[in-house]
Formats: C-alpha cells, sequence, structure tokens
C-alpha cells in the first residue's frame, strides 16, 4: 500500500496553510485601511479564486508559471521550473484556499470595537503593536476558524491542481488525484479507502472550527 | 495657555467650528446630544482630522493644517477617557493599565502601577479581567490605564453617564481628587448640567458645533449670554420681551411687565430666570402688589424624589394653548404650605434674578 498521496497532501496543505494565513491575514487587516473603490478592487483580487471554476484558475496558472508565462520565463533563468512539480501542488492549493483564509479573517477584524484599537493608539502604540496586541488576539477565533477553512479547501484541491501539477505518483500526487485516479481504473476498494482518510481529516478540522470559535467564546463569555 | 484649540470639521449635520483655549486645570464642555462635544475630543486625540484648524499641547503643535503638521495619536501623549471605558477584554487590570508603560524599565513600571492602584483604590481587581469588573469599577481602571502615560492632557469623554446614581457620586469624588492632583489640561465632556458645574470652575457651552459661551461657571449660570446658553444651563423660565423705554420690559410669552437685573434696551430679546427663583410672597390683599409680584394660578404639578415642580398660570383661566407657563421649583415642605393657600398666588420674581439677553 503507497500512502504517498497522504503525504504528499498533508505536506501541501500545511504549507499552502502557512503562505496562505501569512497574506490572507495581512491583506485583511490592511484592507482595513483601505476607503471605497480601492477596497472594492481589493475584495475582488482577493474574492475571484473563490468563485472562478478552478480548471480556469488553474489555466490561468499555467499561463503564468508556463515555460512562456511572465514568472514561468522569469523562473527559467534561475534554471528553475515549477509546472508539474511539487511546489506547483502548493502554488495552486495557496490560490484557491486565499479567499477563504481572507473573507473569514476580515471578518473577524471587523467586528474587533474599533475604540478598543483607537485607546492603544492614544496610549502611545505604533500601529504594528495595535495590530499585533489588540486586534489580532480579540479577532484570533475567528482567523483560526479561517486557517482551518483554507486547510481543507487546500487538501480539497483538484481542479486547478491538476492543470498546474498534473498526476505524478509520488511527487504531485495529493489524495484527491489518487482518488480520481483510482475510480477511474475500477479500484474501487482504494477510492473507498482514501474517501475514508478524508473524511476522517475532515471531521478532525471541523472539532478545530469548533473549538476555535464555539468553545472559544463560551469559556470566554460574552464582552 | 497649555492647550490652545482652533478646529474647523465638517460634521454629517453642521460644521464643528471651534476655538479655546485651557488652562492647567479642568474644563467641563456642556452641551446637548450631537453638539459635537465627542467629536472636539476626537480631533485633540488626534483620532479625526479636521479639515482646518492648529491645536497646540503645551507648545507642541499636534496639528496645524497651514504646515500640514498632523501627529498620529499616539506621539501625541493625551489620555482619552472614552464613554464606555474601552478596556482590552483580553488582557488583566494590570496588563491593561501598564500597556501605555511598556517603554518603561521594571521598577519604575512597578512604582507607577502600585501608585495609580492605591490612587484608583484598585489593589484587589489587578489580576481580574474587565468582564469580571462591575461599571465603576471598569471606570476607575480606565482612568488609571490614562493616567499611566502620564499624559499632557486628559479627555473624559461623559465619564459618568454610564453608572448607577449611586457610583457616580463615588466616582465624581474621585475625579475631583484625580483632577486636584493632576494640574494640567483636562477636558470633561458631559450633556449633564450638575456634573458640569460639578467638576470644575471653568465651563464650555457647545451649541450645535460652535462655542456658545466660555469662562467662569458662576458667570456663565447668573449671566447668560444667550437665550440658547441659558436654555443649555437649565434655565426653565425664557420669555420674549419688548423694552418699554422706562427699563422695564413687557415680558411677551409670561404676558407680564417685568424689571430685570439691569435696564432693558432695543437690543434686549429674551429674559430668564430660574426655577429656584421663584418665590411665594405673603398675601396683603388691600395693598397694591409690589414690583415684579403677580398673581398666578397653578396650572399643574409634578413630583420629583425630593421637591416639586409647580407650573403656574398668569391669567385666571386658560388661555390660548400657546401660553407658557412659568416652572417653579419647591421643596415638599414649602409646597405643602403654598398649597394651603388660596389662590391666586403671589409670586415673586425679585429683579437681580432676572438676567436678560440680547441673542
Amino acid at each position: 500500500m503507497d500512502f504517498s498521496p497522504l503525504w504528499i497532501s498533508l505536506a501541501t496543505s500545511l504549507v499552502a496553510t502557512v503562505i496562505t494565513f501569512l497574506v490572507g491575514v495581512g491583506a485583511a487587516a490592511w484592507r482595513g485601511n483601505c476607503r471605497g473603490f480601492f477596497a472594492v478592487v481589493v475584495d475582488c483580487v482577493f474574492l475571484l479564486p473563490l468563485v472562478l471554476p478552478p480548471t480556469v484558475v488553474g489555466f490561468f496558472l499555467l499561463l503564468l508559471f508556463g515555460r512562456r508565462g511572465p514568472i514561468g520565463e522569469l523562473l527559467l533563468r534561475f534554471d528553475a521550473t515549477v509546472v508539474f512539480s511539487w511546489p506547483a501542488t502548493v502554488i495552486a492549493a495557496v490560490v484557491v484556499s486565499l479567499p477563504l483564509m481572507y473573507v473569514t479573517a476580515r471578518a473577524a477584524f471587523e467586528l474587533v470595537d474599533q475604540q478598543l484599537l483607537e485607546a492603544a493608539r492614544t496610549l502611545g502604540a505604533s500601529e504594528w503593536r495595535v495590530f499585533r496586541e489588540v486586534a489580532l488576539p480579540l479577532a484570533w477565533p475567528g482567523v483560526m476558524a479561517g486557517a482551518i477553512l483554507a486547510f481543507a479547501r487546500a487538501l480539497g484541491e483538484f481542479g486547478a491542481t491538476l492543470m498546474i501539477a498534473g498526476d505524478i505518483p509520488r511527487r504531485t500526487e495529493t489524495i484527491p488525484m489518487a482518488i480520481y485516479f483510482a475510480v477511474e481504473s475500477g479500484e474501487i476498494r482504494r477510492a473507498l479507502m482514501w474517501c475514508g482518510v478524508d473524511v476522517g481529516i475532515s471531521l478532525g478540522l471541523l472539532g478545530g472550527i469548533y473549538y476555535w470559535t464555539w468553545a472559544e467564546r463560551a469559556t470566554k463569555g460574552p464582552r | 495657555m497649555p492647550l490652545s484649540v482652533v478646529i474647523e470639521k465638517r460634521l454629517a449635520e453642521f460644521t464643528l467650528t471651534v476655538e479655546f483655549a485651557a488652562g492647567d486645570r479642568p474644563l467641563s464642555i456642556l452641551g446637548a446630544s450631537g453638539a459635537g462635544k465627542t467629536m472636539l475630543l476626537r480631533c485633540i486625540a488626534g483620532l479625526e482630522k479636521p479639515e482646518r484648524g492648529r491645536i497646540v499641547l503645551q507648545d507642541r503643535v499636534l496639528f496645524d493644517s497651514d504646515t500640514r503638521v498632523n501627529l498620529p495619536a499616539r506621539e501625541r501623549e493625551v489620555g482619552m477617557l472614552f464613554q464606555d471605558y474601552a478596556l482590552f477584554p483580553h488582557r488583566t487590570v494590570a496588563e491593561n493599565v501598564g500597556f501605555g508603560i511598556t517603554d518603561l524599565a521594571d521598577r519604575q513600571r512597578v512604582e507607577r502601577m502600585r501608585e495609580l492602584s492605591t490612587q484608583m483604590l484598585m489593589d484587589a481587581l489587578v489580576e481580574r479581567y474587565p468582564r469580571e469588573l462591575s461599571g465603576g469599577e471598569q471606570q476607575r481602571v480606565a482612568l488609571a490605564r490614562a493616567l499611566a502615560t502620564r499624559p499632557q492632557a486628559l479627555l473624559l469623554d461623559e465619564p459618568l453617564s454610564s453608572l448607577d446614581t449611586h457610583l457616580r457620586s463615588r466616582i465624581s469624588l474621585l475625579l475631583q481628587e484625580t483632577f486636584a492632583q493632576y494640574r494640567r489640561p483636562a477636558l470633561m465632556v458631559t450633556h449633564n448640567i450638575e456634573e458640569a458645574y460639578r467638576m470644575s470652575e471653568e465651563l464650555l457651552v457647545l451649541q450645535r458645533g460652535r462655542v456658545a459661551a466660555i469662562g467662569r461657571k458662576e458667570e456663565i449660570f447668573q449671566r447668560p449670554a444667550s437665550a440658547e446658553v441659558a436654555r443649555l444651563t437649565g434655565c426653565k423660565n425664557i420669555s420674549r420681551v419688548e423694552a418699554k423705554g422706562d427699563g422695564s420690559f413687557f415680558a411677551t410669552d409670561w404676558g407680564l411687565r417685568l424689571k430685570g437685573r439691569r435696564a432693558a434696551n432695543e437690543a434686549t430679546r429674551f429674559a430668564g430666570i430660574r426655577a429656584h427663583h421663584i418665590a411665594w410672597m405673603r398675601r396683603h390683599p388691600d395693598a397694591p402688589a409690589p414690583e415684579n409680584v403677580v398673581p398666578c394660578w397653578l396650572a399643574r404639578i409634578s413630583e420629583t424624589p425630593f421637591g416639586m415642580t409647580v407650573f403656574l398660570r398668569t391669567r385666571e383661566t386658560e388661555r390660548a394653548s400657546d401660553e407658557i407657563e412659568l416652572q417653579a421649583e419647591l421643596t415638599k415642605q414649602e409646597w405643602m404650605g403654598v398649597r394651603a393657600e388660596e389662590q391666586p398666588w403671589m409670586v415673586g420674581m425679585a429683579a437681580e434674578n432676572i438676567f436678560l439677553m440680547d441673542s
């Protein structure tokens, strides 16, 4: 039995979630200072991958990272190719999971009482300290829920990954790939086994969301 | 002056246009809700940016639209007490108070915390979270937090309004003690006349974004510059007037000819007398009524916990609906005596208690 899809999936989702977390939280916090039309533009950029079909996202990524694409060409100068390698699974996972992180974190930051941030400023705190010690801790349950959603989305990513990373056993074959190609070649038991693994991980993630949102609120009580 | 403020800030309904200076002592800012009081504090604290103006605190320019100076809130060294305290819910009392003094050395920090803890009577609270505190305790912690950074000025937004009555008097004493030790500009915004009077010697009356009066509180209460200031400082009886040439005037809303503290002239437009200055006179049925003593009939009464508000008519029968009743304040005991007497009651409005206003 080859367990490589599990490790590849977990590694891809973990790395993607870390990147998504940093970019998503940063963008969500920064979005708070944007006004009017610019804020709409920022929203659109970050939310587009959520509404586009994954195959479209994958195709755009292929255009960007392919040998003739602007980024692909740049990478070629350093003798590197991304397409159909493991980093490509990470790129696909980041792009499709980012909107969930962004949207959840943004909502969490918007719920933080602005007056608390103002109070911190009048007490002499720098903007970084206001973010680090007031905004982020207060938005933390929402931010964590966003990270878990992003991880789940990254774990289930199929369409864009297939376009840009393909299905190379032991290199880019994630669990969803393994399931699809197992079904295609009639290996129903193998497909069922991977489905079971996915269900198990997903239940664990839902438990995490429960812990970070409802349980947190229950112990800390209303503010 | 240690704090000078010139501000022009467009708001939804009017433009806040304010110019004043404050010394190293408390100044109460009195105004109806929506007069722009909170916005004024926010502009000084650096949380809002005025369109035009200049704010100088202890010789430091905080804001100047001409030279494009606009210090961020964190560099202004202005302590702000928010109306609902704005304590950090995820930090203990000690962490809240210590938030602004992380730059101090540990020993100094501990020292200052101990000092504030004693001053604000919060020794027992330091390990607790804000949600575990009562309103009065939260208020004390918020005050300690604002004072911890040794701000150059202190801004208090309705510091007593969300407290119960019994807490209010205790916190107000604490505030007075704090002000006495603070000796720097302290602006306290309130819509409560008594609070404004109690907490400071100086008063600024704000009306729809403009300074309607500023100065010593006794002066403003005894000689309000305008009918609006009189009303905002709690004067219940205000009438339009027509000057009568001999210095007396006819109060058109009351239908009375009276004399005021000074002679009325062409420019005089309003007269006012506070409800507690309306006095009951002994009846001398045969003697002619002395100056400023008029017969009145009871319109209605309204009871308060410790007194009685009596609304009086100056005609025996009900007249047009727009006739304005005179409002008098009596103790319950006084009311018992007055009630026993036959109407009309002879009511005196001493000339020295009637102030005349030109606008």
